[in-house]
């Protein structure tokens, strides 16, 4: 782990180990924690890495690099303080490195049990920038010392230099290779002087081992992004907002390369209807938001199905709420919500992925989905989901195929004559009618958010009502027919445990790692992701979860949301229920603690709060 | 040949009678027929409201759509497909009410489109309460007091918003209206024509003997064509920041002129580059292909995933 201050260079440091670590073959898992804020508040940032597969990160750490004393102790000397420091999480035997200008005594730190590692930063730092000439320079080039230490830490695991410095020189290229080189230097200067004043021999290692195929790091916010490209998304839509930006940011940057026009809109309720209005006229549109954005959009989500509007595609990147809640945290809060939002019965899909690879494929699959049902799809992704980097093998897009539904074509189209009317709801047995797209002749058709008869007219009919709304809903039911059982949930583990737990969305890794220590600590367990939340696979998880001898729930949110969920569609309660919402995604450790002390305890409600 | 009436439709019409709608809508009509556009490649979005109804009236692809939200939804079509006709029509208290952040979001993107507002200064459809342009101190029937909050100018709003054509006209002069409807339409970028209309059923300050002078000692009326008294708001070189402050300044200060004389007419005309076009300058194909017809669908994504490893 390596904590700072925001603005103190802990993400590019944090960034470089990782990739470091991946080019190294080993398999890396990295998740950043920061405030609502731009500079100095403490952030901090976990890589774990390993040489097998791994899907979450843990709460214990093996080497703290801390740039600054409030990543040791914590901000309590403040009136409002927000945290302890981190020195109480670094496990027996393992280090932290920290600057050696706090003049610290070991007392000082209160662990007796560690490793410590001094690292003047600032005087090693000088060292490096003496011998490239810019010694006058130090206000300019402070923030170098975040490189000085991880050089240090790198030292000290014996990480090969040589994969340092190449992940360092891969993040500033073009004009600013020569403050690459400079990186460089800082960091071997720190490495140099760990391999020189330290020789006790610190025992934990981390060196390169041979892996079979090339990896990629990636997160959440690219694997969405790369899905919209692959599905031929035209227009993404959004307005700024923690922590949904990122992706926008991420397609602007390749809006050149795959003819994607990024609108930043004046505010949610635009950028979700200027998606809509572009779904209408025919293309493949999205926007991205966070919960407080959601809740502007869920009148724009009203209308996008009301007049069956084939799309958009919207991704929300849950944070904790409500209202402003914690900006910059996680939560998986929103699940009840994304369902109801909007008044009236109004269908619409909502697919939440677990991982970065359900990211990638979820997303493409709801651009297929949003044209053959006419029906915007969300994605429930969340704050941990978007911005945690995972090592994962290239996936394979070749094969992934566009599917734009019915649109209609002549005689439907009222052969060109734009004096006939055409029916763009026209009912069907399965509910779909066939569109046309605005351009066509002899498709024109009307629109309006008010009920509208087979023309898109209004009326106030009373058997056209009825009929009507059958239409629209009966579509959800058809996605549940035609879309097979393996998208709709993942069950990992036995057939028959002790123990089966139940979640969503981004818990999923946590919970994967975690059943490796209940197995190995004694309690068998097997694992129900539910991935479709509408329509909702009843019958799936009704088979499922019937067999099941104690069902623990292990979810992000207060209220047990999937649960009541659960419940609402199969009748099933669960026996158990782990919970987590203060802000910080669940740890492999803490999924394990939460779960045993449910099943061995028989405490019905856990609720953890590592942070 | 394409006819007049190939612009109508058959839908029940349930204006009141004597509505200024039903001048703006045989405009709208008139001026789409008069630009031989097809009626394929026009599309009408509409939010809530009396005036929310006009697309259906109108033989085109037509959007009703919410509250306020016309303009995202015109503006989303419009990327989609760069060769469509756009309009857009609403109510005062639809666009500069409840829409009215879309407004001026709107304007400052200069998309190539036209607004076409009925500005009645009421609310009819739920009967009769003060929009946001009527003005303070007013009471029309069925309010109980008048109204203490100031009216809003259109003109002077789009003005500063970024419309690059700002017009005004009269729902009961269809003559006048459809004119400038059309310069509007063939306008490259946001247009607004706020239209002043008359509400019969709810407005009785602004009627249609108010707007004729008839309280009037000189008995003639208020309304009187802005290019009549010399005024020229076209802007003639649009890269000279001074000549565009100027006439910008002009249009604003023409705008609050009300009363007695009431200028109609187009205050703003500049000919700037379109959002259209600087999409374009950073994605060339845009202005040339319609998004809508590009390929953009099963491309190769692998060299995304090859710069991540």
């Amino acid at each position: 782990m390596i904590g700072g201050p925001q603005g103190g260079g802990i993400n590019s440091v944090a960034e470089t180990f990782a990739k470091a670590c991946a080019r190294g073959g080993l398999h890396v898992f990295a998740n950043i924690e920061y405030h609502s804020n731009i500079k100095g508040e403490h952030s901090y940032y976990r890589v774990r890495a390993s040489d097998r597969e791994i899907h979450s990160h843990v709460d214990w750490i093996d080497v703290l690099v801390s740039l600054d004393k409030e990543t040791l102790f914590g901000d309590v000397h403040k009136e409002y303080p927000t945290h302890n420091g981190h020195r109480h999480e670094v496990s027996p035997g393992g280090a932290i490195v920290y600057d050696g200008a706090l003049k610290l005594k070991p007392e000082d730190l209160g662990r007796p049990d560690v490793n410590l590692y001094p690292v003047p930063y600032v005087d090693v730092l000088l060292g490096a920038l003496k011998e490239s000439g810019h010694e006058k320079e130090l206000s300019k080039f402070q923030v170098m010392t975040n490189t000085v230490a991880f050089g240090a830490s790198m030292a000290l695991v014996d990480f090969d230099f040589d994969g340092v410095s190449e992940a360092i020189k891969e993040g500033f290229t073009g004009r600013k290779a020569a403050l690459g080189d400079l990186n460089v230097r800082a960091a071997r200067h720190g490495y140099d002087y760990v391999k020189t004043h330290f020789t006790d021999g610190f025992p934990y290692k981390l060196h390169s081992i041979n892996s079979v195929s090339k990896r990629m790091l990636i997160r959440g916010v690219q694997a969405v992004g790369i899905a919209k490209f692959k599905a031929g998304c035209a227009l993404q839509t959004y307005y700024p907002i923690t922590p949904a930006t990122d992706e926008s940011e991420y397609l602007e940057h390749h809006e050149r390369e795959y003819n994607i026009v990024v609108v930043q809109a004046e505010d949610e309720i635009s950028a979700i209807l200027m998606a809509a209005g572009a779904a209408h006229a025919g293309v493949r549109a999205s926007t991205s938001t966070s919960g407080p954005g959601f809740c502007l959009m869920a009148e724009g989500l009203g209308w996008a199905s009301h007049t069956e509007a084939p799309g958009p595609v919207i991704i929300l990147y849950q944070r904790a709420g409500p209202s402003t809640g914690l900006p910059t945290r996680t939560e998986q809060g929103d699940l009840q919500f994304v369902l109801h939002a909007a008044h009236g019965d109004v269908p619409r899909m909502a697919i939440a992925p677990g991982d970065v690879t359900e990211c990638f494929y979820d997303t493409f699959d709801a651009f297929n989905y949003s044209d053959r049902f006419q029906m915007p799809v969300v994605i429930l992704a969340d704050k941990f989901l978007a911005s945690t980097y995972r090592t994962m093998s290239i996936f394979e897009s070749a094969n992934l195929k566009i599917d734009r539904g019915q649109i209609a074509k002549d005689p439907e189209l009222t052969n060109g004559a734009d004096t006939a009317m055409f029916k763009r709801y026209a009912f069907t047995p399965t509910g779909i009618s066939p569109r046309s797209i605005p351009g066509m002749a002899g498709g024109i058709f009307h629109t309006t958010g008010d009920e509208h008869d087979e023309f898109g007219h209004i009326t106030e009919n009373s058997e056209n009502r009825i009929k009507m709304m059958q239409k629209r809903m009966r579509k959800l039911d058809l996605a549940n027919e035609l879309i097979p059982d393996e998208k709709k949930a993942n069950f990992f583990g036995p057939p028959q445990a002790d123990v089966t737990l139940v979640g969503w969305g981004s818990t999923k890794g946590a919970i994967l790692d975690a059943m490796q220590d209940l197995e190995a600590d004694g309690v068998r367990c097997n694992f129900l992701q539910v991935r479709y939340m509408s329509p909702f696979p009843t019958n799936l998880v009704t088979r499922h979860l019937t067999s099941a001898r104690r069902r623990v729930l292990v979810e992000g949110n207060y209220a047990g949301q999937l649960g009541e969920l659960i419940r609402e569609h199969t009748g099933i309660p669960m026996d158990y229920r782990v919970l987590k919402y203060n802000g910080r995604p669940f740890s492999q450790n803490e999924v394990f603690e939460g779960v045993k002390d449910a099943v061995k305890n028989g405490t019905k409600e856990v609720v953890m709060a590592h942070a | 040949m394409l006819e007049l009436k190939d612009f109508r439709t058959k839908v029940h019409n349930d204006w009141c009678p004597g509505c200024g709608d039903f001048g703006i809508l045989n405009a709208v009509q008139m001026a789409l027929f008069e630009l031989k556009l097809e009626p394929h490649n026009v599309a009408i979005f509409s939010g809530i409201g009396c005036s929310g109804k006009t697309p259906h009236f109108v033989n085109t692809y037509g959007f009703h759509t919410l509250h306020g939200r016309s303009l995202p939804i015109a503006t989303g079509a419009k990327l989609a497909n760069t060769a469509l006709t756009v309009v857009a029509v609403g109510g005062d208290g639809d666009g500069f009410g409840i829409g009215a952040g879309h407004f001026v979001g709107a304007g400052r993107r200069n998309l190539d489109f036209t607004y076409v507002v009925h500005d009645n200064g009421v609310y009819g459809l739920t009967k009769g309460q003060a929009s946001p342009t009527l003005p303070k101190g007013l009471k029309t029937k069925s309010m109980s007091f008048p109204s203490i909050v100031e009216g809003l100018n259109p003109l002077a709003t789009a003005v500063s918003a970024g419309y690059t054509f700002v017009a005004r006209s009269y729902a009961l002069d269809v003559r006048h209206l459809k004119e400038t409807l059309k310069s509007a339409i063939l306008h490259r970028g946001s247009a607004l024509v706020d239209v002043l209309q008359t509400c019969p059923t709810y407005n009785d300050i602004n009627t249609k003997e108010w707007y004729a002078g008839s309280d009037l000692q000189t008995k003639s009326p208020r309304l009187y064509k802005i290019e009549d008294t010399g005024y020229d708001g076209f802007v003639k070189d649009p890269n000279n920041e001074k000549e565009v402050n100027e006439k910008k300044g002009q249009a604003i200060i023409r705008s609050f002129e009300w009363g007695d004389r009431i200028p109609i007419g187009t205050f703003y005309r500049c000919e700037q580059p379109t959002f259209e076009d600087l999409i374009a300058k950073r994605m060339p194909s845009f202005n040339q292909i319609p998004l809508i017809k590009q390929e953009l669908y099963e491309r190769d994504v692998t060299r995304l995933f090859e710069s991540l490893t």
